[in-house]
């Protein structure tokens, strides 16, 4: 189950090029295992490390940068997460220990694989973007209000459906929420097998 | 929220979907509907194990193997006789049904709207959601018909309507619809035409693709062993028979083609939209990007193309109709010197009854490699290959750049033009040497 996201303050680690796909988040060849765990170490492998499939950081790439160490936020470019739909790339991403995202746009099953991991992607134009990058300094992103703001109280408002901002806060995921409708569902599958019985092969047989 | 009525799983993607279920603590629902196969990874050299390939690919099948034993899955692993590519094996088994709605973490599962299915591929996070909740929750897709009126010429097969689509209406001419396909000759096609003609539904960037069920299609689930039984096979077929559109019925997307003006097609470039008939040249227009990867020049023809290796397989077409056909072809010929061809049956269904008809023999004798089924060299995972930057004809439905190994050059085709390359060791008209064999 994700962690429930309230507030969050840190400073973030502007990223800000644009369609940063979902192979340059987590190269296919550090897809290794069957599970979700395992990818923090190849997050960004290509611009992270010096050679492919090596290990030594890149000292020009941000996330190498002792500033940003403790980064729990990207500044993104537009079209953040475009690509192939792995959901790796959100599992790497919150596994490193990024909570949030901030982007011009990102690509809808992105942002959708983000709100069932418990990473929070926030929509701000580049201008407002570019506003906090040159602040240099930490930030809180409050989702309760839905608000990103600077320590001197300038903020800006940004846009989330309800049904995610529940999910997000309660740490919930589509499953559990599909889960409070069980009931719902037993009602409807008990009509639907009078009516298409050799669907429920267990019954059959 | 859409009930879900069946899911298949494959090891590649099965075995995370079952184990962050677990580690969940969550329960698949109804696990009787539910199935999993070896198909991605596994060998499919004779003689094969667990070993695989793939570095670290044997993992994928042992947890596979465990994950659905504990859910209490049905498995067709790795030495199953009905063991294949999970969608040739799907309908096979008759899990698929017409009006059911299927999903698999796998973005081909539109091949099985060939049964006047709701079938498309998903994600992981999807996978578990309908396992451990019955359901999906999805926004209603946009509506499209593409109705191939006339009739097909000889040596045109339904790989050639997709691609034909696709060429003309680009790769994302169906983007996130669901797309019918009728008119005369979808209703001609038998069910494995139909099934290769929805396979390539997703490199039109459909969400899927279906076709209304007719007789055809209940004649070939009847007795099928997930298919219903007495009484229940009156019933669904009753009900599978009110699953057409309404004459008047109006779609957010209509497109027409005539069957009998498509040639066999085949690739150029590293999109499935860059095709083109046989006959044709290399747009002048062409991506230069492609072309150079392809190693190819703009106003050529592409037939005479020098080839490497040739491949039958993949669930676009490895059904036993698709061997039948080029068997036909490849009978008493040799593939020319120096091209490396293989041949790998959809399932081990189809493996089985294709060498009951000594089709194997035929392969074998015209110096084809006659592989177990699986997806094998349709995608390179990491594992076996084509040679770096060979050329290979393939039946399989991505010709995307190093699909089929580093830096492959892929042309994507049906197994009849397949065949006629692979004797020439260059791409070659099929229609050409068709008139040789029935002349
Ligand atoms: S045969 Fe190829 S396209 Fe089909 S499921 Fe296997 S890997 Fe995917």
């Amino acid at each position: 189950m994700p962690e429930r996201f309230s507030t969050l303050t840190s400073r973030p680690m502007p990223l800000i090029r644009d369609n940063i796909d979902t192979d340059q988040i987590i190269p296919s060849r550090e897809m290794k295992s069957t599970g979700k765990t395992g990818l923090a170490d190849g997050l960004f492998a290509g611009w992270r490390y010096t050679e492919i499939g090596g290990r030594e950081a890149n000292a020009d790439f941000v996330m190498n940068d002792p500033d940003f160490a403790d980064s729990q936020i990207i500044l993104g470019g537009s079209n953040f997460g475009c690509g192939s739909s792995r959901e790796h790339a959100v599992w790497a991403l919150a596994e490193y220990g990024y909570r949030a995202v901030i982007a011009p746009s990102f690509a809808p099953i992105f942002a959708g694989n983000c709100i069932r991991n418990g990473v929070l992607p926030v929509v701000l134009d580049e201008i407002e973007i570019a506003e906090i990058e040159k602040s240099k300094t930490i930030i809180t992103i409050d989702l309760p209000a839905q608000t990103v703001s600077l320590p001197n109280g300038q903020f800006w408002p940004f846009a989330l459906n309800d049904e995610s901002k529940i999910m997000l806060l309660e740490g919930l995921d589509a499953i559990d929420l599909s889960l409070k409708q069980a009931d719902a569902i037993g009602v409807w599958q008990s009509a639907d097998r009078v009516q298409r019985p050799w669907i429920y092969l267990g019954a059959e047989q | 929220m859409l009930a879900i009525d069946r899911v298949f799983l494959h090891e590649r993607t099965g075995a995370a979907a079952l184990n962050a279920l677990a580690d969940a603590n969550r329960k698949v629902v109804d696990p009787s509907r539910v199935f999993a196969v070896t198909d991605h990874i596994v060998d499919t050299r004779p003689g094969r194990t667990d070993q695989t390939l793939m570095p670290g690919g044997q993992a994928f099948i042992t947890e596979t193997r465990a994950a659905t034993l504990a859910a209490g899955i049905t498995l067709f692993d790795v030495n199953d006789p009905d063991q294949g590519i999970v969608h040739v094996i799907s309908p096979e088994l008759g899990v698929v049904l017409p009006g059911c709605t299927l999903i698999a973490p796998d973005s081909h599962t539109c091949t099985q709207g060939a049964f006047g299915a709701l079938a498309w591929g998903i994600g992981s996070s999807e996978a578990e959601h309908a396992m451990a909740t019955g359901t999906l929750r999805l926004n209603k897709p946009k509506s499209m018909r593409v109705t191939f009126t006339g009739k097909l010429s000889t040596g045109v097969t339904p790989k050639d309507m997709i691609m034909a689509l696709i060429a003309r209406h680009s790769a994302a001419g169906g983007k996130g619809h669901a797309v019918e396909f009728s008119g005369d000759a979808v209703q001609a096609l038998d069910m494995d035409g139909r099934m290769t003609l929805c396979n390539m539904t997703t490199e039109f960037s459909a969400m899927s693709g279906f076709i209304a069920p007719d007789e055809k299609t209940f004649s070939y689930l009847k007795g099928r062993r997930y298919a219903p039984k007495a009484a229940n096979w009156e019933l669904a077929v009753d009900n599978w028979r009110s699953l057409y559109s309404d004459k008047n019925a109006i779609f957010d997307q209509e497109i027409e083609i005539d069957a009998s003006e498509i040639t066999p097609m085949v690739s150029w470039g590293t999109s499935p939209e860059h095709s083109i008939g046989i006959d044709q040249a290399i747009p002048e227009s062409a991506a230069e990007r492609s072309l150079e990867y392809m190693a190819l020049d703009a106003g050529t023809p592409i037939k005479e193309t020098t080839i490497d290796a040739a491949f039958i397989g993949s669930c676009t077409n490895s059904r036993l109709s698709d061997l039948r056909r080029a068997s036909t072809l490849l009978n008493g010929k040799r593939v020319a010197d120096g091209i490396k061809a293989i041949c790998v049956p959809g399932s081990s269904n189809v493996k089985r009854e294709a060498e009951k008809e000594g089709l194997d023999q035929i392969f074998l004798n015209a110096g084809f490699e006659w592989r177990e089924s699986g997806c094998s060299m349709c995608f390179y995972a990491g594992g076996e290959s084509f040679d770096a930057g060979s050329r290979v004809i393939s039946t399989t439905n991505r010709n995307f750049e190093s699909r089929q190994g580093p830096n492959v050059k892929t042309h994507i085709a049906s197994p009849e033009t397949v065949v006629a390359s692979a004797i020439a060791g260059t791409i070659a008209d099929p229609r050409e040497l068709l008139e040789s064999v029935t002349a």
